[in-house]
């Protein structure tokens, strides 16, 4: 199986009282709260801890896009990405992705996931989300009720961008653009793979079956929460007869690793509880604009409710998401911490329950320092990684990963490189 | 009586239309939430006139045609063809809220098709130093006292009735929200103050004094941007919907201003 790192670049130095006296991480976060002076540091941490994964072995790293955000300080991934490219060599470079609707046009992500994909030599990993309500709604203004129309018409101008070898006009609904000729044009051919993040909408999981895009279910609420939405996703796959290859699917876990037990449960409550209590603290005025969820799945949601409380009577499984303690964040499963034998343990078991072959993986999240991060990420790639590294290779296939240029053919990055392991 | 219903179409859109009382014909279009119910300040206005309510696209009756509308000039269209469809040409158009923003557009644009214009705190207008609520950025539980002044109006509007369907009802009232986001979102603007002296017909501004929703301040720009002579009436004891705050005083304030 595919082993990820995934950075989310949170703000470290959230005040204690901010969920008390802030109404919101995300949209109207008071620009008072930001220092950047402390955010030059924060940001070449968090690049150092990426190549810290990258030198670890881990497949891939993996940025993603958010705005006016207190725990994503990345609205603008691509320029981490590149930064990435020239300072890794063989790690997959997952970007997690750009909301393409937000492009205008959207003809720019398709030049510059190119251009990563060129200085890569062809290690990009080409992430399309829709974008979070207060991403795209009310941080970026984007209109809810189109947000959709506009995101599958992004995506096939991007993509026939990428694929078309002559210039051509492009006479979409909402982009216009008589000459479209991508230069550069991406290594990977036909394209680099297309990996889709979504919340669950049974339309997403059937687009992503029909254009063979890689599903990632990106939720901080742990396998727990996430089993049924997985098994959703793998009914559906069933009826519409595609195979259950694990590689379709990807999966984001928050763990934490210590030599024992006790230290795990000791090191990881405070970034644990950083997070979940502050970082998640979003005003709900912010989570409904109207449109942006499709009324088939509000009408699922609505329906659903009995389906679903059958279903977690069923599978046992009933989760909470509003944990904020720590052992409560533990217990529902958001944060897996322990021992690397109990981890590795766990993560096996929940990637064959789920059928996950694309692991993500949150090793620093909150306010974790750089310290405990490449702790928890050293110890993870010598003890938790060789355990699970064989899971799924012996019978499938994964169609979905970067083809990169041979090594021999790579061109030889010339920059200072950090030192990997301190 | 009861109103009576019946189906129009135009601009290859279907829309609903409730009719009552004779006299004057006035074409409505509703505000925030449009009309899941008929309402007491309409039953006040058919007393002595005949009224038309035109349920715009996505708002209730409307159906979904407002996926199809792109811009404000498709919404304009839009509006202005289901107005003469519902046989209300060279008659007058009056426009609550989010309604209002499109019966200014359609006077603006087709000043020969408004006989006179009715605008109750019509959305269209942004100014920087007092600019209007986000109504769209609301938890569900805050949106009643922010449209209205009397706690409870705005959410007996959108309540189900007990013959409704209980999955459809709730998806067709947030419909209703999308539909004017469509063509509203981000900020309630049109930049309707660049147009507004293509207005050339008799208007009325009616604003609630307590709304929250969109200044009442704002009625000073529309009476000095019309080109036509217009009248302003502030309703006290009214929030941005001041047809369910107040609905006697909105329905005498047209009819009066109809008869002058």
């Amino acid at each position: 199986m595919k082993l990820m790192w995934f950075h989310l670049m949170p703000y470290t130095e959230l005040p204690d009282d901010f969920r008390d006296n802030h109404p919101s991480v995300w949209v109207d976060i008071h620009s008072s709260l930001f220092d950047p002076k402390r955010a030059h540091h924060m940001y070449n941490d968090f690049m150092d801890e990426l190549e810290f994964a990258a030198d670890w072995g881990f497949d891939a790293i993996c940025v993603n896009e958010h705005h006016s955000n207190g725990y994503g300080l990345m609205p603008s991934p691509n320029l981490i990405a590149s930064a990435l490219a020239r300072r890794t060599t063989d790690t997959a470079l997952c970007v997690m992705g750009n909301s393409i609707a937000l492009y205008n046009p959207p003809t720019r992500v398709a030049e510059e996931f190119a251009m990563l994909d060129c200085i890569s030599g062809g290690r990009l990993i080409a992430g399309f989300p829709v974008g979070s309500p207060m991403d795209t709604c009310f941080a970026f203004g984007q209109n809810p009720s189109m947000l959709r129309q506009r995101y599958m018409e992004a995506h096939d101008l991007i993509v026939k961008a990428w694929t078309e070898p002559d210039t051509f006009a492009f006479n979409g609904r909402f982009n216009q653009q008589r000459y479209v000729n991508v230069w550069p044009r991406p290594i990977q051919q036909p394209h680099p793979p297309i990996w889709v993040p979504g919340g669950g909408s049974v339309e997403t999981w059937q687009w992503c079956a029909e254009m063979d895009y890689v599903y990632c279910y990106l939720s901080y609420y742990g396998y727990k929460a996430g089993m049924q939405t997985m098994m959703g996703f793998w009914e559906e796959m069933k009826r519409i007869g595609k195979d259950r290859n694990p590689y379709r699917a990807g999966f984001l876990q928050f763990v934490g690793v210590a030599e024992t037990e006790k230290e795990a449960y000791d090191l990881y409550r405070e970034p644990a509880e950083y997070f979940y209590g502050r970082c998640l603290h979003v005003d709900p005025r912010f989570a409904t604009p109207p449109g942006y969820t499709t009324e088939a799945t509000q009408r699922a949601g609505i329906e659903g409710q009995i389906g679903r409380v059958a279903r977690e009577q069923k599978t046992n499984i009933a989760v909470s998401k509003s944990a904020r303690e720590y052992d409560a964040i533990l217990d529902n499963g958001y944060v897996i911490t322990g021992t690397p034998d109990q981890v590795a343990e766990r993560l096996r078991a929940i990637a064959k329950e789920m059928n996950v072959g694309h692991l993500m993986m949150l090793l620093q999240f909150g306010n974790m320092s750089k310290q405990l991060t490449q702790y928890n990420t050293r110890l993870f790639a010598e003890k938790v990684m060789p355990q699970l590294r064989d899971l799924f290779d012996d019978e499938w296939e994964d169609h979905w990963w970067p083809n990169p240029m041979a090594d021999e053919d790579r061109a030889k990055v010339s920059a200072p490189r950090m030192q990997a392991a301190e | 009586m009861d109103h009576t219903e019946e189906t129009i179409s135009a601009f290859g859109l279907d829309a609903r239309v409730w009719r009552k009382g004779e006299g004057r014909k006035i074409g409505y279009f509703a505000g925030f939430a449009g009309l899941p119910k008929w309402g007491p300040m309409l039953d006040a206005l058919a007393a002595t006139n005949e009224v038309v309510a035109i349920s715009l696209p996505g708002f209730p009756g409307g159906g979904r045609g407002h996926l199809q509308l792109d811009s404000l000039f498709e919404w304009s269209l839009a509006a202005h063809d289901l107005f003469c469809a519902a046989g209300c040409r060279g008659e007058t158009l009056m426009g609550a809220s989010v309604g209002g923003a499109l019966a200014a557009e359609v006077a603006a644009v087709w000043p020969d098709s408004v006989g006179k214009l009715v605008l109750l705190a019509p959305f269209g207008l942004y100014d920087d130093d007092n600019p209007p609520t986000d109504p769209w950025a609301q938890r569900g539980d805050k949106v009643d006292a922010l449209m209205c002044e009397t706690e409870g109006l705005y959410n007996e509007l959108i309540k189900r009735p007990g013959n409704a369907d209980s999955v459809e009802w709730p998806i067709e009232m947030t419909r209703a929200r999308e539909a004017s986001a469509r063509y509203l979102w981000p900020n309630s603007a049109t930049h309707l103050e660049k147009r507004l002296s293509r207005i050339k017909c008799d208007t009325l501004v009616l604003w609630g004094k307590q709304d929250k929703v969109q200044p009442p301040e704002y009625s000073e720009t529309l009476r000095e941007g019309i080109s036509g002579m217009v009248t302003t009436q502030i309703i006290g004891k009214a929030g941005h919907m001041a047809e369910l705050d107040q609905p006697d005083a909105v329905a005498a304030a047209v009819s009066q201003f109809l008869e002058g």
